[in-house]
């Protein structure tokens, strides 16, 4: 008992410590491709210790809420990573405390929150990127659904443990039709979410053209740094999700390996995301940003990916 | 697919139906022209592995036959007609203008999915074929789309394509419903469509250049100059 309490704490060590390493790596990889040598991939965390250190400026006109905000979406992938399966294979101490649409919705919660404090300082940017990402959450949102219903609907549970054994037990599982669909789907719904290229560009200095990024503009100081890992986490876990739930449940710890197993599925899940990365890099570069009325084209896409994955399996293919 | 008598060419083809709906589907949905011509293509090479993989199984050699003409015929003629006969502007536009928007035909075509899976569920019921609960609903439901992108879309070369993932689809049902097809009738479509394809692309050529746009769309009513 006490053992997978302190294997659960040290998976969201995991997850916090190791987030904002992905995110550099993400960055470095990009500058690689376009012929560039990119900044070290450590330089989210130089950021994030700088940030720290700076002083934090308020404007006089926000809520409690603006205040508050850093630290809800700061807390929010911290708790769902109690909740998912980051290194075990087995479920851990935290497990059973919310299932999938549990941590989705803590997700969410972190989401909105940020949301709020974007429209609460009355920036125009601010607003304006809030409602666009809300726009693009509310067309994700049935993708979401979907997939996870979906998903529990085939492992008859909505625990992520349970769920992930089933689509490689037997190994024929993995190649089902409904699989192999809802991975793309749930592909499409990481990048959207995370704003990636085709839907929102990470990177862009463009306060006219931002989504996602321009919610955070207002945060100086601690604020910033910890919006800024919040939103590596948020990443993280997605990427956690998607490979260690749906495409790759390989890797990780077996039921009796005791603390070695767990410290050795460190370095074994760094890798499968650093595949991962790589691949995301690879659409990420080759794509163009779409127009902002085209991302209805791409989550409606997403949407139909889901929805015949739903059906192929409701039809038991 | 658990009783199925092969588990890993079963879930093999399933995969590949899978991908093959998507291919119909992308036909439907993609602006580019030349996009659209190459989604095809993938779409005709994923219904030569579906051929080559029941072959294996059921042991058919029809059916290595009717991958062999797939891929003569429409992975190389077609493509290669359509690309001598209409000219290469037509490829680099995007269509902008649809009888719908993206959107609307992309949810269109999953209600048309589940009603292909409605329509052959009580025909798969009556034929005994291990294939078929795969390749039935995946192959009709290529044939709706297919049928589908020729209502919705105004260029004349996507429509064309429809038309041919509609052949597609009905090549993707028939493989599992008779595997022992006889060759003759393959031979027949593997002939058939080339010339359809190009009567197509040369009724386009000429309507390029007369009308300096291939939007059939737009021709419907007569006009005197």
């Amino acid at each position: 008992m006490l053992e997978r309490i302190v294997y659960n704490l040290l998976q969201v060590f995991v997850v916090v410590a190791f987030a904002p390493l992905v995110e550099g790596v993400v960055s470095r990889l990009k500058e690689i491709l376009q012929s560039k040598r990119g900044p070290s991939i450590f330089q989210p965390y130089r950021d994030i210790w700088k940030l720290l250190h700076k002083d934090e400026i308020v404007s006089e006109h926000s809520s409690w809420i603006f205040r508050v905000a850093p630290y809800v979406a700061f807390t929010a992938p911290v708790f769902v990573a109690l909740l998912i399966p980051v290194l075990t294979r087995y479920p851990l101490f935290f497990a059973f405390m919310g299932d999938m649409l549990g941590g989705g919705f803590v997700l969410a919660l972190g989401g909105f929150v940020t949301t709020l404090a974007a429209v609460d300082t009355a920036n125009p940017y601010g607003p304006m990127g809030a409602s666009r990402t809300r726009m693009v959450g509310f067309l994700a949102e049935p993708v979401f659904i979907v997939v996870f219903l979906t998903v529990s609907f085939v492992a008859g549970s909505t625990i992520p443990y349970i769920v992930q054994t089933r689509w490689v037990t037997p190994i024929a599982n993995f190649f089902e039709p409904s699989h192999v669909l809802l991975m793309i789907a749930f592909l499409m719904l990481i990048l959207a979410e995370d704003g990636r290229i085709p839907v929102d560009s990470p990177s862009g200095q463009f306060e006219l053209a931002m989504i996602d990024r321009s919610k955070s503009l207002e945060y100086s100081g601690r604020g910033a740094a910890l919006m800024k890992w919040a939103g590596a986490m948020k990443f993280f876990i997605l990427i956690c999700i998607f490979l260690n739930v749906l495409v790759v449940p390989w890797g990780l710890a077996p039921e009796d390996s005791g603390l070695t197993g767990v410290l050795l599925a460190i370095p074994f899940v760094l890798l499968k995301i650093f595949v991962f990365v790589l691949v995301l890099v690879y659409i990420e570069s080759s794509l163009a940003k779409l127009r902002l009325f085209r991302i209805t084209e791409f989550l409606g896409a997403a949407f139909v990916i889901s929805v015949v994955a739903m059906i192929t399996r409701l039809s038991e293919i | 697919m658990d009783g199925s008598p092969f588990p890993v060419i079963a879930a093999l083809d399933a995969l590949t139906g899978a991908l093959f709906l998507l291919t119909a589907l992308g036909v439907v949905a993609t602006r580019q022209v030349l996009a659209s011509l190459q989604l095809f293509i993938l779409q005709s090479l994923l219904l030569t592995l579906s051929a080559v993989l029941l072959g294996i199984a059921l042991g058919s050699v029809h059916l290595f036959a009717v991958a062999g003409i797939t891929i003569a015929t429409k992975t190389l003629l077609i493509p290669w007609l359509l690309q001598r006969t209409v000219s290469a502007d037509v490829y680099r536009t995007r269509e902008i203008e649809r009888v719908l928007n993206i959107p609307s035909s992309l949810l269109l075509s999953a209600v048309l999915i589940v009603l292909a899976y409605v329509i052959a569920s009580p025909i798969l019921n009556a034929v005994e074929v291990p294939f078929a609960a795969v390749n039935l609903p995946l192959g009709m439901a290529a044939i709706f789309l297919g049928a589908f992108t020729i209502v919705v879309r105004r260029e004349a070369v996507p429509q064309l394509l429809g038309l041919l993932a509609v052949e597609n689809g009905v090549f993707f049902a028939g493989i599992a419903i008779v595997p022992n097809l006889p060759v003759i009738a393959e031979l027949a479509a593997a002939v058939d469509v080339p010339v359809v394809v190009l009567v197509i692309g040369l009724l386009t050529r000429r309507i390029y250049r007369r009308l300096g746009t291939t939007s059939v769309g737009q021709l419907a009513a007569l006009r005197e100059h």
